[in-house]
């Protein structure tokens, strides 16, 4: 099987209509900056990201330096999203906080791990806990295996994010990505 | 040096005064605990955003700030343990190295707000060159009168990414509390800087 982020790795820029319109809505709704840790799901949109002037892109070391990273950017009127997978969730919990507390608006992107297919055990355990550790922070989440609904409810989450000035979460299923090949 | 001496000297209050003395229109971040109380007792600025929580944050908040603000000096004012927590942020930081951020650490060698504890700058850690060698422009181990004076002439100048560590002395001071609450700091900070209709 030919998994669809190994083929965004391959081919760079070509990424998956989805990412593509995941970048159309990040350019609608003025995302000025992005921070990732590399996921190989979100490889395509990375590359948009780099690749579109209008979005300055940062490499995080760790998953929690994001939010803090989109923190100063909207203190400094800019509007954020963060990109991650599964596990980095687990990173992010006391920043989280910080964001609730202070009600910083951003998107959080996650590419899931640890489900449909995971050849990897270890990553089951922060991924079955994904979905709920951000809903106890208060963090508003939203879910899809579906390609095609995925680019809606990215523009629903942004919508969200910015009018209610908290986090938003859309997590995106293995199922959607492809499991990753070992 | 004996094992409990610490290294600085400097007051504390003293060099953070002095440092925000020419800050013009600069933004100031400062990171939770003391730095948060030093930046209170100098005089409450609306373009000043203090940290009660996110420990580990202060530098990538600045970061954020300096790449969203880049004709403006963005200052980050922090202590050793903020900094130890968050330490690949500076690799992060020095990965984007925004040429108006500057990040200066007073470092008393302590945890501060827990009992003075040591840190790991009183076990060897040498924060700025670590900032060196994650592709900061500039980084000063700051012991002196002198030395602050030379820093002030830094930090605003916006003349590439810098990283500074000023040797305070371990004394716990009264603390100075400006606003608690998160939303109230950063909604002022977002006025001030980009207009009332920025909510």
């Amino acid at each position: 099987m030919n998994a669809p982020h190994d083929a965004a790795v391959e081919t760079g820029l070509d990424a998956m209509p989805w990412q593509r319109a995941i970048h159309a809505a990040f350019t609608e709704a003025g995302i000025a900056q992005v921070g990732y840790v590399p996921d190989a799901g979100h490889t395509g949109l990375i590359n948009l990201c780099e690749a579109d002037n209008a979005i300055d892109a940062t490499v995080l070391t760790t998953e929690e330096e994001g939010v803090g990273l989109l923190a100063g950017a909207w203190l400094g009127g800019q509007r954020g999203a963060l990109l991650m997978q599964s596990s980095g969730v687990g990173n992010c919990v006391n920043m989280l906080a910080f964001a609730q507390h202070c009600r910083f608006p951003m998107l959080i992107l996650v590419t899931m791990r640890g489900e449909w297919e995971e050849f990897n055990p270890w990553q089951e355990p922060m991924g079955r806990a994904t979905q709920a550790a951000l809903s106890l922070m208060g963090v508003v989440v939203r879910r899809t295996d579906d390609a095609d609904a995925l680019p809606g409810l990215v523009e629903e989450a942004l919508t969200e994010t910015f009018a209610r000035n908290l986090p938003s979460a859309v997590l995106i299923g293995q199922k959607l990505i492809g499991a990753k090949k070992w | 040096m004996s094992a409990m001496a610490a290294d600085g000297t400097l007051d504390r209050r003293a060099v953070v005064t002095r440092l925000l003395a020419e800050r013009g229109d600069a933004l100031v971040v400062a990171g939770l605990g003391s730095p948060t109380w030093d930046l209170a007792a100098v005089g409450d600025h609306d373009r000043n955003f203090y940290m009660w929580g996110g420990m580990g944050s202060a530098a990538t908040i600045g970061l954020g700030l300096a790449l969203a603000q880049s004709s403006l000096p963005v200052l980050v004012i922090t202590g050793d343990g903020e900094m130890l927590m968050g330490l690949g942020a500076l690799a992060t930081v020095g990965a984007k190295a925004p040429v108006n951020l500057s990040v200066v650490v007073l470092d008393n060698e302590r945890f501060g707000e827990t009992g003075m504890q040591k840190s790991h700058t009183a076990h060897g850690t040498d924060l700025p060159a670590i900032a060196a060698a994650s592709a900061f422009a500039w980084t000063e181990t700051v012991r002196t009168e002198a030395a602050l004076e030379a820093l002030c002439g830094r930090i605003y100048a916006k003349g590439g990414c810098g990283f500074a560590s000023v040797k305070i002395a371990p004394v716990d001071l009264p603390r100075v509390m400006p606003e608690k609450n998160g939303a109230i700091i950063k909604d002022r900070f977002r006025r001030a800087l980009l207009g009332a209709d920025a909510l």
